[in-house]
């Protein structure tokens, strides 16, 4: 089923336009954003929410959300992670929680069991938290609402090899209730989560289809994303 | 020591006017971005409206029913005058910082120019309760009662204000705001929504500011506002944009700072003191002393 449909998207940070025309859908499971480095895949996240400048038709579950200011965009039922994270550093882990939650009883049972460590650290400021936990309170503020959509942002950068396993974990469960848009480098992280991609470059979709068909075709990942397909069994 | 207690107590009086003024500019800037220069105007149209109302009581405007009445008529003046300001003009002028310097530079000028032409140039004695004009003892020190209860208003505050930006939801939003706007709007929060709320909060504690300052001047001038707006920025840079807590704290510090220079060096030496606390804040710690860095975007 079509969660997210963007036709024509055209998307500006300041006067210099970044995204031409981008069009895809994202239906259930895991669809990643793959691309070089600077092609416009987190603008492409913050173009669907309306955090930068963008034209174009975005319809989430059918209805258009392309005109709609950013708080209305994600209350018809968005989560974002953004990349880098964002907690509000001096909110502690529960303040970050509350603030997100849009409805008075969130589901907390899940964001606890997915990171128990943040029942313990509840009380701890968020920006004193390792790059890894800070990761855990910024998917949990996404996963603690009844969403539509997730959209997600390079959630392993930066992180150890053991967080990166925990957090892809994750997002392999919370990909079970909600469809996820994933901006991923990672690309053993893309292989065992994403169904399909969509491969951004200079601005425009360069490839879109299943996940496995374009891991395994070594020529276009090398001309799309500039790595081997040894790398990305290894990477 | 007299003249220390008398110089600490003074200047704690001072500090209060200034917190009671820096920390409704500290959070209009932290959230909005709107370095409000009309913020002045608040002040002293609020003091004017307490001053009007209190002079309306005519022999009763010296007793403590009219004082509380017209502290209640300066806030809720002060506030009116912000939310007109914040709906009628800022609203359109987000994102535009020259324009909103311009049109908030010019709103202070105009309500200059309004209170010297309702009110005329000179300054107005306050009217308010004989025991405001009485002196306590405090270890020696004969100190005037209205520094109490400038100091105990602004304390009130500041209690009031943590308990608004630590318990409650929209208090959570504001502290979440002053630190990364964006990333509010994208959990699905109208940010918007907090600014006009917080414009009226800065203005309704500037019109509180304003009567105090007629009360710890013991008159009110058409530039007493802009007077009083000068430190206020210096608290909020000292203290930390957004930071109530570093607005109080630089409140103190810049206040002392001047008691203390003006008294043992020479009249005026207070103020350069603090220009100088300003530029080695700035240079050592830029963000102020408990400032955050934040993200605009």
């Amino acid at each position: 089923m079509t969660v997210l449909s963007v036709h024509d998207l055209d998307a500006w940070i300041g006067s210099h336009q970044i995204l031409h025309g981008v069009g895809f859908d994202v239906g259930d499971g895991v669809t990643a954003v793959l691309g070089r480095n600077g092609v416009g895949k987190t603008t492409t996240l913050r173009a669907l929410l309306g955090l930068v400048r963008r034209k174009g038709e975005v319809r989430l579950a059918g209805d258009r959300i392309d005109e709609l200011p950013t708080h209305a965009v994600v209350t018809r039922g968005i989560g974002y992670v953004p990349e880098n994270r964002e907690v509000f550093g001096s909110l502690t882990v529960a303040e970050n929680l509350t603030l997100a939650a849009r409805t008075p009883n969130p589901d907390l049972d899940v964001v606890h069991q997915l990171f128990p460590e943040l029942r313990e650290r509840a009380k701890q400021a968020a920006g004193t938290l390792s790059g890894g936990q800070q990761q855990m309170v910024a998917l949990a503020r996404a996963l603690i609402n009844d969403n539509t959509l997730l959209l997600i942002d390079e959630p392993t950068k930066g992180l150890a090899p053991r967080i990166v396993s925990e957090v892809t974990a994750a997002l392999r469960v919370a990909a079970t209730r909600t469809p996820i848009l994933l901006v991923e480098q990672d690309l053993a992280v893309v292989e065992s989560l994403a169904d399909d991609v969509v491969v951004i470059a200079d601005g425009r979709v360069a490839h879109r289809g299943p996940a496995k068909d374009f891991l395994a075709d070594r020529a276009a990942v090398l001309s799309l994303l500039g790595v081997g397909t040894r790398e990305v069994a290894t990477s | 020591m007299s003249v220390v207690v008398l110089l600490l107590i003074t200047g704690l009086g001072l500090g209060a006017l200034y917190f009671l003024a820096a920390s409704g500019l500290s959070l209009i800037y932290g959230l909005m971005r709107v370095l409000n220069f009309a913020h002045g105007a608040f002040l002293t149209l609020g003091g004017y409206l307490g001053y009007k109302v209190a002079s309306a009581f005519g022999p009763d405007s010296r007793t403590w029913p009219v004082f509380l009445l017209s502290l209640v008529v300066g806030a809720a003046g002060g506030a009116a005058f912000a939310a007109l300001v914040e709906l009628v003009l800022i609203r359109r002028l987000y994102e535009r910082e020259i324009e909103q310097v311009l049109v908030t530079v010019g709103i202070g000028l105009a309500a200059v120019a309004l209170v010297v032409g309702i009110w005329g140039a000179d300054a107005r004695p306050y009217p308010a309760p004989a025991w405001m004009s009485q002196v306590t003892g405090v270890l020696g020190a004969q100190v005037p009662n209205s520094r109490f209860v400038c100091i105990l208003a602004a304390v009130l505050v500041f209690v009031l204000l943590n308990l608004l930006l630590g318990k409650t939801r929209y208090g959570l939003i504001i502290r979440a705001g002053v630190e990364n706007r964006a990333m509010v709007a994208a959990l699905g929060i109208d940010v918007r929504k907090s600014f006009t709320a917080v414009f009226v909060l800065g203005g309704a504690l500037a019109g509180l500011g304003g009567v105090l300052a007629g009360l710890y001047n013991a008159s009110l001038s058409p530039g007493g506002g802009d007077s009083l707006l000068i430190f206020a920025f210096i608290v909020v840079v000292i203290g930390g944009l957004g930071s109530i807590r570093g607005a109080a704290i630089a409140a103190v510090v810049v206040a002392l700072l001047q008691q203390f220079a003006n008294y043992y060096a020479t009249s005026g030496v207070g103020d350069l003191m603090v220009v100088l606390a300003l530029a080695v804040v700035l240079l050592v710690r830029p963000a102020g002393l408990f400032g955050r860095s934040v993200r605009i975007a």
